[in-house]
């Protein structure tokens, strides 16, 4: 019955699509998710015995004893020995897995060694902002990793409740306000892979979705330095820098090296190196950002982004702008 | 009246249902608005739990205890009345809401912080911490008039340990809802105070979202058992009248529901597993959820015994109790899936855990709810349910519910999490989705035979006189049409079985 979630190749992209492939939590892409799914199978194996036995002995007793048969038949009694192996069968088995899942907590969430996160992913009602330490670089909803390393990501959040869950990644972990989550992942290969947030969070928590594009190590160190560097200089002379900032979008978004600086909203300095919008709602293109910029609550309703009712020469030169943003 | 007001609110909390599978029903739907659907899942979980399993289980307890038992009502009829108002006042205050700016939208259990007033400030949230209370103190009054009742006015002749099950069940349940709905109404005073009078309780600046979930679930979880219980009761006493035997092992099946009602308060940090707590927790909170699978199970496999070596009549209670063993089941074993810690850190909030609920509160509860009502409305109206209509209701209803929500176990493998008022166009997702809702209005479809089948059976349904079922207890001893106090004269009680005993005592004389 797993059959159709297990085998495909399907479920991983190799470049970012607003079209989100077959999900599954059984088709393991990191070594995590690879030992907790051995655990899964023979859970499932576990389960579907019980329910075997349970349904063989109720349909077996249900058919024997139907009264229409047993009108002149003696009543009797099922030995009490019974008991025993139904008691015991069941501890045996839960036994077995009480010891399989610590040691497989052990190894797929060790306990905190204090060590540096080599990434920090910080939720916002309803998107994603992801800090590089080392690199000092921030970024929004497309978030890079090199494949193939041990990696600790600190999970945090801005505001209410959210939860990192990749399906094929094995774990999830909810991120709180207040307090430092951990979750350790090496994803087996590069390419690109989907989530999405997991923990009730408001008005768009269905639409708060996740993009992990895990890259090769020299793929990743280039895309790290391009982010690295402040905002292309030929951008600042096109008419939407200006209005950037006059029009005050600039005290929710940061723009590195304009006077825009605001940490509310998703930051903006290399918008146009992302392919999606809107936690991969819709590409990134120039008429999907003027379409955003003129109605943002047509497209992704209830967000905390303002109406500001922009003429529409306005929204396109914000638009021509932002798409720039390399 | 207690099951008129579960009805009621039934038919609310089913309408919610109907809209949000209707919304689901395809990708990217627009027919309702994120702000819409979340306070009508909201309202849906709620009610359900509150206002719809709550006083149904109740209100047959208050009705079928006293008769089991040989009293001739509750031992405080006042306080009886008194939960029924305050409950329902508490409802219908509640569902006030949408009338006072917008009903309350952070789930049914309403984390923090987003049921803070800086993220949800419409009245909503208000209106639920004080239905809630009402219903609270409703429910705890009623659990201390049910142990007042069973503890002192017991016939002549019954000790303790001569209780029918359902009396039993309920005697235990009313000591777990006088445990747990402490922690509830603290907790809901605490977001009062949060939201009217800016108190930080459950807010980042000082106080503690975690706290909310560590409160809300040591209620929450024995909460659950609170709902299934009755049920348990209900199908103990259906699997002996229609086996035609005695419990197998009715030692084990009252001991093993202390044993369940104990372990409930030390299971609460299940539901939190993917917080971050550390594994040492973790690990200590996994044993106990795997350990409270045992004495549960132990009953199913006491009821299958109970039918083993009996004549089963194939009646509707029979049906929904004989289904009730392979759906709870099912819901049981995901249960003992979520209490392996690593299989939970992959599934939970994701559609895997709605169908687990769903199977326990419907195919435990609700199922329990559907047996005891065609089993007891002789008892209560003098005339039998129709049992062909039953039967079509019966296999409807069951086809629905499979339909709806063992699909979902897919939906949540294949990484939708619950609560979305809407998905993306992932491969899979809409044929699921759309099956599921097929099966909700299948299930609906049922529910409206179901009503048409009270109607007609109790203008028209055949008399039942005193003793339809053959049963063993004595809320069958005093004729159903009788009027006031429940018995005129009391008859001698020297076994688990009374009413049997004194059938076997009249053929022999």
């Amino acid at each position: 019955m797993f059959v159709p979630l297990v085998i495909s190749d399907r479920l991983m992209h190799d470049t970012i699509s607003t079209s989100i492939p077959l999900q599954s939590v059984l088709n393991a892409t990191t070594k995590q998710a690879e030992e907790i799914n051995s655990l899964t199978n023979w859970f499932f194996i576990a389960a579907a015995f019980i329910m075997l036995v349970v349904l063989t002995f109720t349909v077996y007793v249900i058919m024997r004893f139907n009264a229409d048969k047993r009108r002149n038949k003696e009543k009797k009694e099922l030995s009490r020995k019974w008991e025993i192996p139904m008691i015991g069968i069941p501890s045996a088995m839960i036994i077995v897995f009480l010891v399989y899942s610590i040691i497989t907590m052990g190894h797929v969430l060790p306990d905190n060694d204090n060590s540096p996160p080599d990434l920090i992913v910080i939720a916002h009602q309803w998107w994603w902002e992801a800090r590089y330490p080392d690199y000092k670089v921030v970024t929004a909803n497309e978030i890079h990793l090199p494949a193939q390393r041990n990696l600790k990501i600190q999970l945090q959040s801005a505001d209410v409740i959210h939860d990192w869950w990749v399906p094929s990644f094995g774990n999830k972990m909810d991120m709180i306000p207040g307090r430092l989550n951990y979750i350790h992942i090496n994803v087996k290969k590069p390419g690109v892979y989907y989530g999405t947030c997991s923990e009730f969070c408001g008005r768009q928590h269905a639409q708060m979705r996740l993009i992990i594009v895990a890259e090769k190590n020299e793929d990743y160190l280039q895309w790290l330095s391009q982010q690295q560097r402040d905002v292309v200089m030929e951008s600042a002379t096109l008419p939407g820098a200006a209005l950037f900032i006059r029009e005050g979008c600039g005290s929710c978004h940061t723009i590195k090296g304009t006077p825009a600086n605001g940490d509310r909203a998703p930051e903006l300095t290399h918008l146009a190196s992302r392919k999606t919008l809107l936690t991969g709602l819709v590409p990134n293109d120039s008429g999907e950002l003027a379409g955003f910029i003129k109605a943002p609550h047509f497209i992704k309703p209830g967000i905390n982004m303002p109406d500001f009712r922009l003429p529409d020469s306005t929204v396109r030169k914000l638009a021509g702008y932002l798409s720039c943003l390399k | 009246m207690y099951l008129f007001t579960a009805l009621f609110f039934f038919i609310l909390g089913g309408g919610a249902a109907l809209l949000m599978r209707t919304q689901l029903a395809v990708a990217n739907n627009r027919l309702l608005s994120p702000e819409v659907y979340n306070q009508i899942f909201t309202m849906h979980g709620t009610t359900m739990v509150f206002f719809v399993m709550m006083p149904a289980l109740l209100g047959i307890s208050v009705y079928i205890i006293p008769l089991m038992i040989g009293a001739n009502d509750m031992a405080f009829p006042r306080l009886n009345a008194f939960s029924l108002w305050i409950t329902l006042l508490g409802g219908l205050l509640l569902y006030f809401s949408f009338a006072a700016g917008g009903a309350p939208d952070a789930g049914w259990f309403n984390y923090a912080p987003l049921n803070q007033f800086y993220y949800s400030f419409t009245k909503g949230i208000d209106y639920y911490a004080m239905g809630l209370l009402l219903g609270g103190i409703g429910s705890v009054s009623t659990a201390i008039n049910l142990i007042v009742t069973i503890l002192t006015m017991r016939i002549k002749g019954m000790h303790l340990t001569q209780l029918p099950l359902f009396a039993w069940m309920g005697l235990v349940n009313s000591f777990l809802i006088i445990g747990a709905f402490p922690a509830l109404n603290a907790a809901l005073c605490m977001l009062l105070l949060d939201r009217q009078l800016h108190a930080h309780f459950f807010n980042n600046s000082g106080g503690s979202a975690l706290l909310w979930q560590h409160l809300f679930w040591m209620f929450g979880h024995p909460e659950v058992y609170i709902l299934i219980l009755p049920a348990f009761g209900v199908y103990s006493e259906v699997f002996q009248v229609f086996s035609g035997k005695r419990i197998y092992g009715y030692g084990f099946v009252a001991g093993s529901t202390v044993a369940i009602a104990l372990l409930s308060f030390g299971v609460w940090v299940h539901h939190m597993f993917a917080t971050g707590l550390g594994n040492t927790v973790n690990t200590f909170f996994a044993a106990s959820s795997m350990l409270i699978g045992i004495p549960t199970g132990i009953k199913i496999f006491n009821w299958i015994g109970t039918m083993y070596g009996g004549s089963i009549r194939f009646t509707v209670p029979m049906m929904f109790a004989i289904a009730f063993l392979i759906e709870f089941t099912i819901g049981g074993l995901s249960g003992i899936g979520f209490s392996i810690v690593p299989i939970d850190w992959e599934l939970t909030d994701s559609y895997f855990v709605v169908a687990h609920l769903h199977y326990v509160f419907i195919g435990g509860s609700l199922f329990g709810l559907f047996a005891a009502l065609f089993y007891w409305f002789p008892r209560m109206s003098g005339r039998m349910l129709d049992e062909k209509l039953g039967k079509w209701f019966f296999w409807i209803f069951v086809t629905g519910f499979n339909m709806t929500f063992f699909i979902q176990h897919f939906l949540g493998l294949m990484g939708m999490p619950r609560r979305v008022y809407t998905y993306p166009d992932i491969p899979g997702y809409t044929i699921l989705n759309f099956i599921s809702t097929a099966g909700a209005f299948l299930m609906a479809a049922a529910v409206l035979l179901l009503l048409y089948n009270i109607y007609i059976s109790i203008k028209k349904g055949t008399p039942a006189g005193t003793d339809p079922w053959d049963a063993f207890t004595l809320e069958w001893y005093p004729p159903s049409t009788h009027p006031g106090k429940n018995f005129d004269e009391l008859p001698e009680v020297h076994s688990r079985q009374p009413l049997l005993d004194l059938k076997k005592a009249s053929v022999n004389q």
